[in-house]
């Protein structure tokens, strides 16, 4: 069943609401505390990530300045700040932040459909990121792998990090994907069976859409993650070889023999490459929304977007290879690696021409989450054209190798769903916790993070196509890099101590506004979907009071001619209009 | 709220049982994900070429059977009474699942077939220890569903799919053993011999 009944039996559960502190705000089972709770750890680990990147580009900026940042500790860091940031903070900020928070509250759901488990996914979060944490502190240090983890390197003397770093980064890996799996089991069977009478599949925000086909990517790519980590921990530990070959390291023989390293690199990017999409997909969603309500405009295209959404998420199964290139592959292979990574161009093409369309004559707000959605598309553009680039073959294997990657995933998947990130932060703050963020401090975060990422990430392309390998510890002393280049290093790691010390700035206003923030009324910035029209601002325990909205329309009505207010909320009564551009009737719904 | 399953509005024992019957589909769907990739890796690593064929303990032909039992005594659980007694039998014949092979791999052990040897001996117990890991989460909900006197039939639904899971993935990978040896995997990846 789709629909949940009006009949509601809330009040009569007696053990509905907490009581104590520690059920309320510590074990709480509420999807809007465990939200706070994941996009908090998130944050934190996140500034750890963005502090590890100001370190690196400190010995590239300033090579041999800084003692402490030695060739090993460089490598740590490279390591553990891609990993962060992937994984600890943009996933489980995107998936257990903004899914958790959102997607009852837009679909019109009390909760999630299984609160404990919901509560156990945080806390099972919560322990992989500890024991992540943990490698900082063992003998030998956090793995200096790389993100990928490649073997053999990653588990032979000479890495950084070879003994007690990668056991801990894999097992800590383990434990994130199984609080992935618990969060995801729930986001998905919350959208399918718990969404409210009328809200249909097709008036579902983008946003929930988002996120709901990036929690299905992740239920189906993370297994690949867990089977290479636990292959690889035997490989360590116990002298398999499923990925090590027979090899002599550092004088020594290894015991292993035959291990086929490719194999791993099959597994992780098929996992890695929908990583992008489980990163992407939230971002798309949230940013359509934001673009519409900030627009006052209808979505463009709002089956499109669904489709779009749908089938990039299904196509980027089948694209894995193409961060294989420089491995070797049969010819036929790489063709079809290649068409098919630019095949994604397609559906992700037409989001952007929507996203545009939507602007088109939009009454435009120039509000901080706006700035961050322009900001966004901006950047996602860029990011995605040096993509195709690096999808071909013959152009990325020279690439490969140099800052031109770097710049290309920086600008596509690490800024640019950033970007969304504040933007929905900025916008749902207010629903949140009932105060506005400082407009002047939102701004000047804005300006200095969006300015300056571009400065740090746009003059890399050159470097790239200069040939600056990327990778290295220490630039001095190869003839083929000239000295612009490394004056170019320097400016870039000014730029990015400044924007890393800016989201300080943010931190602060967070924090700030938590407690002093202006007073917010219930819909700031007058939106049509559900979760703007909750009894109480911010949302109480159970969301919706005694009753559930009963929805008649999608979450786009905006600017409707001959409406009273420029927007119609989703659950206003059928006679006020507004409804989608191709009606569709449901339970207990006139449209 | 304080429950393992959100009290839905409406037919609050229909509506928990559809949420929870979505979320054991999609779980199925992960585990099925997960044994999927195992499977694809055991085959990529075996076309290498130092891979061997391992005997396979006889005792695996009774654990098989057991889990068959097991499933059959689940199916019927759903359909007949007295099913707590039946789902009660169901889960001890997966729990001799479990001591039978343990008692596959002594017998491993003992002819020397260790976890770092062939990849064809490190697949089989990565493999096994994880479908065992599998079972005992099921035993778990089963255990669950049996502190009631009287389990609804939906519960019990849920159980006995959850074993004919065990069941499938079971014998996919028993087939696997047997039948894909490095000769047959070297054919499927299209590797020379």
């Amino acid at each position: 069943m789709a629909y949940v009944d009006a009949a509601d039996h809330l009040a009569d559960d007696a053990h509905a609401e907490p009581r104590s502190f520690l059920t309320r705000y510590v074990w709480s089972q509420d999807h809007k505390v465990i939200a706070v709770q994941y996009g908090g750890t998130a944050i934190v680990v996140g500034v750890v990530g963005l502090v590890l990147s100001n370190l690196m580009r400190l010995q590239i900026g300033f090579p041999g300045v800084f003692s402490f940042i030695d060739a090993e500790r460089y490598y740590q860091f490279v390591t553990m700040h891609g990993m962060i940031m992937v994984i600890y903070l943009l996933t489980a900020l995107f998936l257990g932040g903004f899914g958790n928070y959102l997607i009852p509250l837009m679909v019109g759901a009390r909760d999630m459909v299984f609160p404990y488990m919901n509560m156990l996914s945080f806390w099972v979060y919560l322990l992989s990121v500890v024991v992540l944490m943990l490698s900082f502190f063992v003998p030998g240090g956090p793995t200096g792998a790389g993100w990928t983890l490649y073997p053999p390197q990653a588990i032979l003397p000479g890495t950084p990090g070879h003994d007690g770093g990668i056991v801990l980064m894999l097992v800590s890996l383990v434990i994130f994907i199984v609080a992935t799996t618990m969060g995801g089991l729930n986001y998905v069977t919350t959208v399918l069976q718990a969404r409210a009478e009328g809200m249909t599949l097709l008036r579902m925000p983008l946003a929930v859409w988002g996120i709901f086909v990036a929690t299905i990517l992740a239920l189906l790519a993370f297994p690949a993650l867990f089977v290479s980590g636990i292959m690889m921990l035997l490989d360590k530990t116990l002298g398999t070889s499923f990925f090590m070959p027979a090899l002599i390291s550092l004088g020594q023989v290894s015991g292993h023999k035959g291990g086929s390293p490719l194999l791993f690199q099959h597994l992780f990017w098929f996992f890695g490459h929908p990583e992008v999409y489980i990163v992407a997909l939230p971002a798309f969603g949230i940013v359509s929304d934001l673009i519409s309500v900030h627009a006052r405009k209808a979505i463009f295209g709002y089956r499109t977007m669904v489709w779009a959404i749908v089938v990039i998420g299904g196509l980027s199964f089948v694209v894995w290879a193409h961060h294989m290139f420089v491995s070797g592959m049969n010819p036929y292979f790489g063709f079809f690696f290649a068409t098919s990574t630019l095949i994604i161009a397609v559906p992700t093409a037409i989001k952007v021409y929507n996203w545009v369309l939507t602007l088109w004559k939009g009454d435009i707000h120039l509000s901080v989450p706006m700035l961050f959605a322009l900001a966004f598309l901006l950047t996602f553009v860029l990011g995605g054209l040096t993509g195709l680039f690096l999808g071909n073959v013959s152009v990325d294997i020279p690439l490969s190798g140099t800052y031109f990657v770097v710049a290309h995933f920086h600008m596509v998947m690490g800024v640019a769903p950033l970007l969304v990130v504040f933007g929905g932060i900025y916008h749902w703050f207010p629903k949140i916790t009932g105060r506005m963020l400082d407009d002047r401090l939102g701004q000047l975060h804005f300006w200095v993070t969006f300015l300056g990422t571009y400065l740090i990430y746009f003059p890399m392309h050159y470097l790239g196509v200069l040939g600056m390998p990327r990778r290295y510890y220490n630039y001095e002393n190869y003839d083929f890099i000239p000295a612009s280049a490394h004056m170019l290093n320097v400016f870039i790691t000014v730029v990015a101590l400044i924007v890393g010390a800016m989201q300080i700035v943010f931190v602060f206003n967070l924090v700030w506004s938590t407690f002093r923030g202006a007073r917010a009324d219930a819909n700031p910035w007058r939106a049509a979907s559900l979760e703007w029209f909750t009894p109480h601002t911010p949302p109480r325990h159970g969301n919706w009071g005694a009753k559930l909205p009963v929805v008649h329309r999608w979450a786009y009505a905006y600017s409707v001619p001959g409406a009273r207010a420029d927007f119609i909320a989703q659950n206003a009564p059928p006679e006020a209009g507004g409804f989608e551009p191709q009606p569709h009737s449901s339970k207990g719904t006139a449209s | 709220m304080n429950s393992a399953v959100l009290p839905l509005p409406g037919d609050d024992d229909s509506s928990r049982a559809r949420a929870l019957s979505i979320g054991l589909w999609v779980f199925m769907g992960v585990a099925t994900t997960l044994f999927g990739l195992f499977l694809t890796a055991y085959v990529m690593r075996l076309a290498g070429g130092d891979s061997t064929v391992i005997a396979l303990p006889p005792q695996l032909w009774l654990s098989t059977a057991l889990l068959v039992l097991a499933s059959v005594l689940m199916q019927r659980a759903v359909t007949a009474p007295p099913a707590r007694a039946l789902l009660a039998q169901g889960g001890l014949c997966a729990l001799a699942f479990l001591a039978v092979q343990c008692w596959a791999w002594l017998a491993l052990q003992s002819a020397h077939v260790v976890v770092a040897g062939n990849p064809a001996a490190s697949f089989f117990y990565v493999l096994t220890a994880l479908h065992g890991l599998h079972v005992a989460g099921g035993l778990v909900a089963c255990g669950a569903t049996l502190r009631s006197d009287d389990p609804p039939r939906w519960r019990i639904a849920l159980c006995a799919r959850y074993w004919h899971l065990l069941l499938a993935v079971w014998i996919a990978l028993y087939a696997a053993f047997n039948w894909i040896t490095p000769d047959v995997a070297r054919v499927i990846c299209g590797v020379p011999r």
